[in-house]
């Protein structure tokens, strides 16, 4: 049956809806792209999302439309996810500072009492 | 809603955590109930990952066919200014999909997958885009409450425990104001305008009205498996909650304007501060979602229509080398 809808647009189009077409095909996908985008000069690239394209330069093109159509953005940067190497979740202990490291932190660094008794030794 | 307001696939599993290690189930559920997110390289339960994919998945086809009904009435919106918010309005919609078919690659299910399901009918949508916008003023009043509806949605999705999916809701949310105010302008506009403007707001608010009820689903039976959805931060609050906070903060909105809902015995009890309302007919609600509604075969057509014209660009631009991986995050 050929589809008659309320837009006149739609039943002029002539859609049988007993068809099969558009049903994607394996490639039809691209890449993946990892999207940074920087808010105002100064600031950090920031990760915020991805997307699919077939090469760079298009994935910089969705990238504008997808990311920054509402402005607030100087800058983009499209990276293909399978470029990106990243370190696994389960090993997320490689980043706790152990205790031995206390010397890496500023407020391990207290001079004022020595000071102190210093001038009170100086003063006696 | 996009979340929860379909007819639910659990198949016939017993329980969403057979067979599942319970030193690593232990782990993953105490780092939910800790506050944290759950990211695509974690471990997680067979059942979090599938019903996680059921859910973002609808939500996106939701996009798509919801951009459907509105977009009919791009060339015949009244005025170049309202064309072009409503061009820009249906753009976002269609990138909220883009961003969510994302969200649900990272647990493992390929784009094309997730369109071949939508064309061929196996996965759901919000079952409110089977109505038709017969008028302007449908399209007005869709996206004034059919967005209300689903911001509320997608708000309380927002503080799931699956981080792809809750940063997608993020920025989506913060599009949606657009949509909100968009829709509140035209039907304030015609609301206030001529006798016959009002009279098309009016009905056109009597026709979506039950959908409307319809969107949040049935109430949620209570089981086992809805705990366990809601432990997971899945399932963040009841259909019924939902409603209630649907109707608590448009209902009031809507009598504001003097415009009337088509149900004698909506009213708010003052003593539990709930909305009392005539029970949806359900009956409709799952012949339409199952395909018999007005307008099921005309939007999947449409989007098969859309694929299939596309597909010489696709094609056009193809590079040989590319190679499909699952988005990062
Ligand atoms: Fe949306
Ligand atoms: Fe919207």
């Amino acid at each position: 049956m050929i589809i008659k809808s309320l837009d006149p647009r739609i039943t002029r189009a002539g859609i049988d809806d007993e068809s099969k077409d558009g049903i994607q095909q394996p490639m039809d996908q691209w890449h993946t792209y990892e999207v940074f985008q920087q808010k105002k000069r100064g600031t950090h690239h920031v990760h915020v999302g991805s997307l699919h394209a077939p090469d760079a330069e298009l994935a910089v093109l969705f990238a504008k439309e997808q990311y920054a159509r509402r402005g607030q953005c100087v800058n983009l940067w499209v990276v293909k996810t399978s470029d990106v190497f990243a370190t696994e979740y389960e090993d997320e202990d490689i980043f706790t500072t152990t205790p031995e490291k206390k010397y890496r932190e500023p407020e391990v660094y207290k001079v004022m009492d020595r000071i102190q008794a210093f001038k009170a030794k100086q003063n006696s | 809603m996009y979340g929860n307001a379909y007819v639910e696939n659990t198949g016939n599993i017993n329980s969403l955590t057979a067979g599942e290690d319970p030193v690593k189930l232990a782990e993953f559920e105490a780092r939910i109930a800790a506050g944290e997110k759950i990211e695509p390289q974690d471990w997680m339960p067979k059942e979090y990952r599938r019903q996680l994919i059921r859910m973002i998945e609808q939500h996106a086809h939701s996009e798509i066919i919801g951009s459907l009904p509105e977009g009919t009435w791009i060339t015949r919106a009244p005025g170049f200014r309202r064309k072009l918010a409503l061009m820009a309005k249906v753009q976002d919609e269609v990138g909220h999909a883009q961003l969510l078919y994302s969200a649900c690659e990272t647990l493992g299910k390929s784009r094309e997958d997730m369109i071949n399901d939508l064309i061929n009918g196996k996965s759901k949508y919000s079952n409110i885009f089977n109505y038709p916008a017969e008028t302007w003023a449908d399209s007005a009043v869709i996206a004034w409450l059919v967005d209300a509806g689903a911001i509320i949605n997608q708000l309380t999705n927002s503080k799931g425990s699956y981080g792809p999916y809750c940063r997608a809701l993020d920025r989506i949310c913060a599009e949606e104001s657009f949509h909100l105010k968009y829709g509140h302008d035209n039907v304030v506009f015609l609301a206030t305008g001529t006798p016959k403007q009002r009279q098309m707001v009016q009905e056109a608010l009597h026709r979506w009205w039950p959908p409307l009820m319809h969107f949040f689903g049935p109430s949620d039976k209570i089981s086992q498996h809805t705990e366990t959805l809601m432990k997971w931060k899945v399932k963040m609050a009841s259909n019924d909650d939902m409603r209630q906070q649907f109707l608590d903060m448009y209902v009031p909105k809507i009598w504001d304007l003097g415009l009337t809902v088509p149900d004698p015995n909506l009213k708010k009890n003052e003593t539990t501060g709930k909305w009392e309302y005539t029970e949806p007919d359900w009956e409709e609600f799952k012949r339409v979602i199952n395909g018999d509604g007005p307008c099921n075969k005309e939007r999947l057509a449409v989007r098969r229509m859309a694929e299939e014209k596309g597909r010489w660009v696709r094609n056009a631009i193809l590079k040989k080398d590319a190679q499909y991986v699952a988005p990062l995050a």
